[in-house]
């Protein structure tokens, strides 16, 4: 056994500090949110929720948030089909040149996100294509794919390619194969890669601020009301929100990660 | 016996090379990713070779002279102003990766060793914040740092301090804080897997060899979790040079970074070949940097051995 080392004592204390300190910054939002006050000052002035309330009204920002959902469905249909080839071809096939498509499928992780976003912007306009929420979505879908391919690539590891063999040899063809053999079993890491992906292209600013023209998706919206300390409450109800989608999501993203990962480890132990 | 095997056994009449490739496992694979691919090579490759090409012409009003010229680079280098913010970006990046790497191995460490059976959601907790709105993260250290912000009314309501501290925001130190927050996880993960992947026999055999808990952290622990330091390094330091929320939010006037110039050049300047240049001369500094940081964690730990 390890020994126990005479420092550890302090280290759950730092692990405390650490996530308060991870965690502070998005449970200050919700907190000021319900804050009786424009200002984000201690001590706090009291409940209300009249800066929820402010969000119905607001016609720009309903639409900034139409905007965003029809860009996140897309990006995430869009990101996790191209994730499947991809995770596929990696997980299930050989061939020369295997690794540099991977690297340049995985390269938006390891570049400065401005330097996709600009060239982005200037292919669009060198090809003459409206800055709009295509645009969006077309520069939101390259950033993704990288995340929706580790999430599928860990869901499709490990599936047990005899089961598939089984299924040729009994005569299913190779759609046959995949809609009734591989799909169920990888179902769980496909919808994770939906809501990861989803909530990505939901909280990405960069692209959609260089690309989406006159079209603002919501973080973009935010960012214009940040210039008005006078919106700073609504902002912050409308942050509150954002980030218990986000929660939500991600929480239901990973349940499902690891009931596919407890399927393949299953199905390897049969 | 497999398809693959049966389609690959030497029994079978070899057809001519090139059709039994195309039918082969290769095709197969590379028709599977090829839509990725084709996406990937359209809307990455192209348009990063296209900033490079811009990078090497000019802008003549509305027009785009093709002559090729390293006037741009010129500029990007020599211009005092462009100067600094390659400087401070590069610093503030090398700061910010080397501060996040030092205090989220401890975390990586404590949950790779003492995590239990409930490491998943360790990492899952850890992960959580970086995923919600990078913007809104951002926007809520401003809330915290600023002037009649959150910590400075906090620590006056507490009595710590009778006025405002007025250093916290619009600085460097805003920038990095701000940025260490947002890119935790990113380090975290990698260090961790590296951690899990040591083979826990070998620190036990450094502590049986009289090694006590430091030394055998430093000659096996830390030099066998290196590839994860390493990438966690770089997959912090290179986004983070080129961040634009952060400094515009949170820096003020000493806190700009390269990003807000390369911005200024697509927004309201409009001297596209200038900021393909900075942005090209990014990557390169960029990687120049990580590699010099590579290679002397590298050799840090040779020494340490």
């Amino acid at each position: 056994m390890l020994q126990r080392i005479r420092f550890l004592p302090f280290l759950p204390l730092y692990v405390a500090i650490y996530f308060l300190f991870l965690y502070l910054p998005i449970l200050l939002l919700p907190v000021f949110s319900f804050n009786d006050a424009a200002t984000t000052t201690f001590p706090l002035a009291g409940f209300t929720t009249k800066w929820y309330a402010s969000l119905w009204g607001n016609s720009v920002l309903l639409q900034a948030a139409r905007n965003s959902l029809v860009v996140g469905v897309c990006v995430s249909l869009l990101s996790t089909i191209l994730g499947i080839c991809a995770a596929r071809a990696i997980t299930r096939y050989r061939f020369r040149g295997q690794r540099a498509a991977g690297g340049l499928i995985m390269a938006p992780l390891f570049l400065p996100e401005i330097i996709v976003a600009v060239s982005l912007l200037m292919i669009a306009l060198q090809f003459g294509l409206q800055l709009s929420l295509v645009t969006v979505i077309l520069g939101q879908v390259v950033f993704c794919i990288p995340y929706s391919m580790s999430v599928l690539v860990s869901g499709f590891e490990g599936f047990d390619r005899s089961l598939e063999e089984a299924s040729y040899d009994l005569g299913e063809t190779a759609f046959g194969t995949f809609r009734r053999v591989t799909l169920p079993v990888v179902a769980p890491a496909i919808v994770s890669s939906l809501l990861v992906t989803f909530t990505i292209s939901l909280d990405e600013f960069i692209l959609a601020f260089f690309l989406s023209g006159t079209e603002p998706t919501l973080p973009v919206y935010i960012w214009g009301q940040l210039r008005f300390a006078a919106k700073l409450p609504g902002v912050l109800a409308l942050g509150s929100l954002m980030i218990l989608a986000s929660v939500v999501l991600l929480t239901v993203a990973e349940v499902l990660r690891r009931r596919a990962e407890r399927r393949t480890q299953a199905a390897l132990a049969h | 016996m497999s398809t693959a095997a049966i389609a690959s056994s030497p029994e079978k009449p070899a057809p001519a090379k090139g059709i039994r490739w195309l039918h082969g496992e290769e095709a197969r694979g590379l028709a599977m990713i090829s839509p990725t691919l084709l996406y990937a090579l359209a809307l990455l490759l192209v348009p990063v070779l296209l900033v490079i090409a811009y990078s090497f012409w000019t802008q003549n009003y509305l027009e785009i002279d093709r002559t090729f010229t390293f006037e741009n680079y010129r500029l990007a280098l020599t211009e005092p102003i462009y100067r600094d913010l390659f400087v401070r970006s590069l610093w503030i990046s090398m700061l910010t990766s080397a501060i996040t790497v030092v205090f989220s191995y401890p975390i990586a460490w404590y949950i790779s060793f003492h995590g239990g059976p409930h490491k998943n959601l360790w990492l899952f907790l850890v992960t959580i914040p970086c995923w919600t709105s990078y913007l809104l993260r951002v926007m809520s250290w401003k809330v915290i740092l600023g002037y009649g912000g959150v910590l400075n009314t906090g620590l006056m309501a507490a009595g710590v301090i009778d006025q405002p501290i007025t250093s916290l925001l619009y600085n460097a130190n805003a920038v990095v804080i701000t940025l260490v927050h947002s890119w935790a996880a990113f380090a975290i993960l990698p260090i961790y897997v590296s951690l899990q992947k040591i083979d826990r026999s070998l620190i036990e055999a450094a502590r049986d060899l009289g090694d006590g808990a430091v030394r055998s952290f430093l000659r096996v622990t830390l030099p066998l979790s290196m590839p994860g330091v390493i990438s966690a390094f770089l997959i912090v330091m290179i986004p983070t040079v080129g961040d634009y929320v952060t400094p515009k939010l949170v820096g003020g006037k000493d806190g700009v970074m390269i990003a807000t110039a390369i911005q200024a050049q697509f927004g309201k300047s409009a001297n596209w070949p200038l900021g393909a240049a900075l942005s090209v001369t990014t990557m390169v500094l960029v990687s120049l940097a990580a590699a010099a940081v590579v290679l002397s964690l590298r050799f840090a730990v040779r020494r340490l051995r």
